[in-house]
């Protein structure tokens, strides 16, 4: 590699920063006091022919605390499974699931109180098509099969699943006739199935309300939507019931390597001596590497807003669909936009598999993994953004937003791969947009090398199928009527705006993956998730948990612990018992 | 399938009147209620001061539902409660209901329905508070619920956004039940709920009420730690540099209750774009023959004395439903804020209309004036208005010459 020719260009950005080749990665070193320096300096250092980017320089007087469970036992003292998963997002319940197949020991443990909290609960849900991506990334590879398993995927678990597809819209007349072509070219050269052009005429029967500029756009029929919390717990929920254990409020705290293995991994809930440790703590993915010795990149955490419209206005998108960026705004959207314009796509207006339409992402770089705050200027440089796309867009209508982290490389690809320098070490590393649709796919790659490292054997009994009740309020009456009359729970609704039931929530909470709290049970069943956001049922989510586990309605917590709700009785409540 | 004259939406102070009056006029009526118990949210509303004009005596929430509880139980009314509407369709000349409940999915058919669905409250997002998502922010009327329904407290020390009356009423209450509340604050330059509540939930209890203020931010990962507050510009949009930080563990919100009418609106029910509510006409009817709508779901009501009020007219009107006539539009002139009807309906009986309206601002000294084809045929002058409080008129629209052409209007004009 040229370390020369990256030294210059870093050398541009920050003179002061050192720069250095350590075990094939380009390594930065030093102090600097913004952190866009710091990022643009990891860019720059990226090439082809290192490893990657260990981006090591400091942010001048930047900690960040992260969140740690303050539980500590020895619950897990001594365990001894074959694979240890790191992280409970997507990718580490997809790998505890396909690992499930095999006839080995599976342990996935998650520092917070449920999977899915992190990354997974925080982004839009799409099934990308891929047009986005390159010829030669991990990226391309990953998503054009994870896209193609999703349908049968989503089946087994017992989620919904839509291809709803994608729309890339134009605005001008050289952009249909240049960029179209050039797009569908670029989508036969990556394999991108079912693209196809369709002019305002056509657009018209896929989106009734088309904006007004339109001029035709590319038609990519394999994208698709899910709901990306619900898939997570749901493979976590069919990893656990086909044998995988999976260890909540668990962080990895460090790990004993000598001689390029991992001996031990330490937590707060005892020392766990694994055979292979797969890596997939998203955020904190570089910081599990660098515990394993096996470091070849840098999480730089980019932060996305996304808001949520109300199911009244669901007619904006029957798709998903965004305003092509080669032809520049008019004049007057441009200043506007500038702020939102980060390093993504520059998102787009899509309909979610539960009906509500969604509104961004925006993309902004942070150095912090666990900042998932919002900001006004963020709210409202989206709107302003996908106005231009979706006229009708309104603040009125938004009934919820939030924002979640991506955990980016500097590469801009995953890192997922057998250990280089650690050989009992698995990384799926810089899991970032479009990781959802990837995930699955990765996790066959991984259940592969498992099989190959430990000689597993396939286990007899594998049920792919998640044990789950439906969404009643989509079934027909005649087959919510029978579920009634087995349970007359089901029919009784708790929340009014999602049309969830009290039996649907005691399902949730007699789930092979039991997590009893509010957002716990919003994850799983969606009460709190529509127009009054709990206003009305929270109460009795609250009732419900603490009813059925036996506990006081203020031992019932919203998510995290110290997340409390109540803190106990009334005065006029404590007179009255007493 | 059981088959019914009229069938009310909501088992609330405004379900009950309806259900009451409707089957005193002669028709088979049933009261839908998605809740275990009748009585809506005066269930948790144990504050006194409801029922004066209509009972003449200070009722708490639960003593006043209790009445028309007991009123519609002398009748024979059927209540389903626990059952919930999941679809409302025109059928014929009629309507057919169907609920999802514990018996099962229940099918009925209706001849008129009314809509009395009540009002839900809006949430921190969207009044765009931004920051973490902890646990520790409440609207009011969570907040209240959690107090007076299930005995437990959300907050030992907090805030409250927005002066509205739940908000004024869980101040004192919450003050009452050992929290402190470090203060109310208020975007607009003027307090939002009533005059009384003012002084008998804030004043009398030394809270401080901070107007053109908003809360802008909430901090704390798990639970609440501090909310950052500001001063507000005229076009209430913070004023940088202003901001200050209040350490508490929970955000109260009062900041306005919208009407719920997702049910009415799936049947291509108008809907007002002042009151939030159906577009309607002075017998309650809304742009859908023989679909009523009452109380807090047409339009917000300040007291439920007149929530009562207007669901008994729409229950009446809703035993004897009339066609769609021809109507007049009541259109809104200057210094009003919002009011019901909407139009008169020149085939059903003019003489006796309530109507109901807020005015845009603070008023001294104010005159109401119908309009009437640019002629005055209606005056009455008013010593002081405030958007707060919805004020009540009875008038005789019979007297006005009214026909299909006319140009009918109200306004407000300050003296």
């Amino acid at each position: 590699m040229n370390l020369k020719a990256i030294a210059k260009r870093v050398h541009k950005i920050a003179p002061s920063v050192k720069v250095e080749e350590y075990r094939g990665c380009v390594r930065l070193s030093g102090e600097l006091e913004s952190w866009d320096l710091i990022y643009r300096c990891g860019v720059a250092a990226v090439s082809k022919k290192s490893l990657g980017v260990l981006n090591d320089i400091k942010l001048k007087g930047f900690g960040e605390q992260p969140k740690k469970p303050s539980l500590r036992d020895d619950a897990l003292e001594g365990s001894t499974p074959d694979v240890l998963i790191v992280g409970g997002g997507i990718m580490g319940c997809a790998l505890a699931r396909e690992l499930s197949r095999l006839d080995i020991e599976v342990l996935l443990v998650e520092k917070a109180n449920d999977v899915a909290t992190g990354a997974s609960s925080r982004n839009d849900g799409c099934i990308h098509p891929g047009i986005d991506l390159h010829l030669g990334q991990l990226k391309l590879h990953y998503v054009l099969r994870g896209n193609a398993m999703y349908e049968g995927l989503c089946k087994e678990l017992g989620c919904d699943f839509e291809r709803w597809a994608q729309t890339f819209m134009f605005s001008t007349k050289w952009e249909r006739y240049i960029i179209a072509p050039l797009m569908l070219l670029k989508g036969k050269i990556l394999g991108v199935p079912d693209m196809s052009f369709k002019s305002p005429a056509e657009m018209k029967k896929i989106e009734p309300h088309p904006p007004k500029w339109l001029t035709g756009a590319v038609y990519m029929a394999s994208a698709g939507v899910v709901s990306p919390y619900k898939v997570t717990v749901a493979l976590a929920e069919n990893a656990v019931e086909n044998g995988a254990k999976i260890s909540l409020n668990t962080m990895v705290e460090g790990m004993e390597v000598k001689d390029g293995r991992i001996v031990s991994v330490s937590t707060n809930r005892g020392r766990v001596r694994p055979r292979i440790v797969v890596n997939a703590a998203g955020a904190y993915s570089d910081v599990i590497a660098e515990m394993a010795g096996d470091r070849t990149f840098t999480i730089h955490p980019r932060k996305g807003t996304d808001l949520i419209l109300d199911k009244k206005k669901a007619y904006y998108a029957l798709s998903s669909f965004a305003r092509s960026y080669f032809a520049p705004l008019p004049k007057e959207a441009q200043e506007q936009t500038h702020a939102a314009v980060g390093h993504t796509k520059g998102g787009g207006v899509m309909r979610t598999v539960d009906g509500n339409i969604l509104v961004g992402p925006n993309a902004v770089e942070q150095p912090y993994r666990e900042d998932t705050s919002t900001s006004l200027d963020d709210v409202n440089a989206i709107i302003r953004k996908q106005k231009v796309a979706a006229d009708e867009l309104s603040a009125a209508d938004i009934i919820t937003y939030f924002a979640g982290v991506r955990a980016a490389t500097y590469e801009e690809d995953f890192v997922v791969r057998k250990g280089i320098f650690t050989e009992n070490v698995i990384e799926t590393a810089g899991i970032q947009s479009p990781g959802i649709t990837a995930a699955p796919a990765i996790a066959c790659d991984v259940r592969d090398w498992v099989k190959e490292m430990l000689g597993a054997k396939e286990r007899t009994g594998f049920d792919p199928v998640r044990r789950h009740t439906p969404k009643l309020a989509g079934l027909s009456d005649e087959e919510r009527a029978e579920y009634i009359r087995r349970n007359p729970a089901y029919g009784e609704i708790v929340c009014r705006c999602e049309e969830v039931s009290k039996g649907e929530i005691i399902d949730a909470l007699d789930s092979p993956l039991k997590v009893c709290t509010v957002d716990g049970i919003k994850r799983r069943v969606r009460p709190g998730m529509g127009r009054c956001q709990g206003g009305f049922c929270s109460p009795l989510v609250v009732k419900i948990i603490a009813e059925h586990e036996g506990i006081k309605p203020e031992d019932v917590l919203k998510g995290d612990e110290g997340s409390v709700i109540l803190y106990g009785d009334s005065k006029k409540a404590a007179e009255v018992s007493e | 399938m059981k088959e019914y004259d009229v069938i009310v939406i909501g088992g609330g102070p405004a379900g009950l009147a309806a259900a009451e009056s409707a089957c005193k006029a002669g028709a088979k009526t049933a009261v839908i209620e998605r809740e275990a118990r009748l009585g809506g949210i005066l269930k948790q509303c144990v504050h006194d001061g409801f029922g004066l004009i209509r009972f003449g005596e200070k009722l708490a929430g639960p003593e006043y539902a209790e009445r028309y509880i007991d009123f519609v139980k002398a009748l024979p009314v059927d209540c389903y409660a626990l059952t919930f509407v999941t679809r409302l369709v025109k059928e014929g000349e009629g309507f057919a209901v169907t609920c999802v409940s514990r018996e099962g999915m229940l099918d009925f058919k209706a001849k008129s329905i009314v809509l009395a669905t009540g009002c839900r409250e809006r949430t921190a997002k969207q009044v765009l508070i931004q920051g973490t998502r902890p646990a520790g922010v409440f609207t009011a009327g969570t907040a209240q619920n959690f107090v007076n329904l299930m005995g437990k407290m959300p907050a030992k020390k907090c805030v409250i956004l927005g002066s509205g009356d739940i908000g004024l009423i869980m101040a004192r209450r919450l003050t009452l039940e050992g929290a402190e509340v470090e203060g109310v604050y208020e975007v607009k330059p003027e307090p939002s709920g009533l005059t009384r509540n003012i002084h008998q939930c804030l004043h009398d209890f030394g809270i401080p009420l901070h107007l053109s203020h908003t809360v802008t931010r909430v901090f704390g990962v798990d639970r609440l730690t501090a909310v950052e507050v500001a001063e507000v510009d005229d076009r209430m949009k913070p004023v940088k540099g202003t901001e200050r930080i209040v350490e508490c563990d929970a955000l109260i919100l009062s900041v306005g209750l919208i009407p719920e009418n997702e049910l009415a609106e799936s049947m291509g029910v108008k809907i007002n774009a002042f009151t939030k509510g159906p577009d309607c006409d002075q017998t309650y009817m809304t742009s859908v023959d023989g679909v009523f709508s009452a109380g807090n779901a047409l339009n917000v009501f300040d007291l439920v004395d007149y929530v009562s009020e207007c669901a008994a007219d729409a229950g009446r009107n809703a035993a004897h439903p009339a066609p769609s006539g021809k109507c007049v539009r009541l259109e809104r002139g200057k210094g009003i804020l919002s009011y019901v009807p909407h139009r008169i309906d020149l085939g059903k009986p003019q003489d006796r209309v309530v109507f109901f309206f807020r005015s845009a601002k603070d008023m001294d000294r104010a005159t109401l004036r119908i309009l009437a084809d640019g002629k005055e045929v209606y005056k009455k002058k008013f010593a002081f208005l405030r958007p707060p409080e919805m004020q009540r008129v009875e008038m005789d629209f019979s007297a006005f010459g009214l026909n299909a052409g006319s140009k009918l209007s109200v306004e407000l004009e300050e003296n």
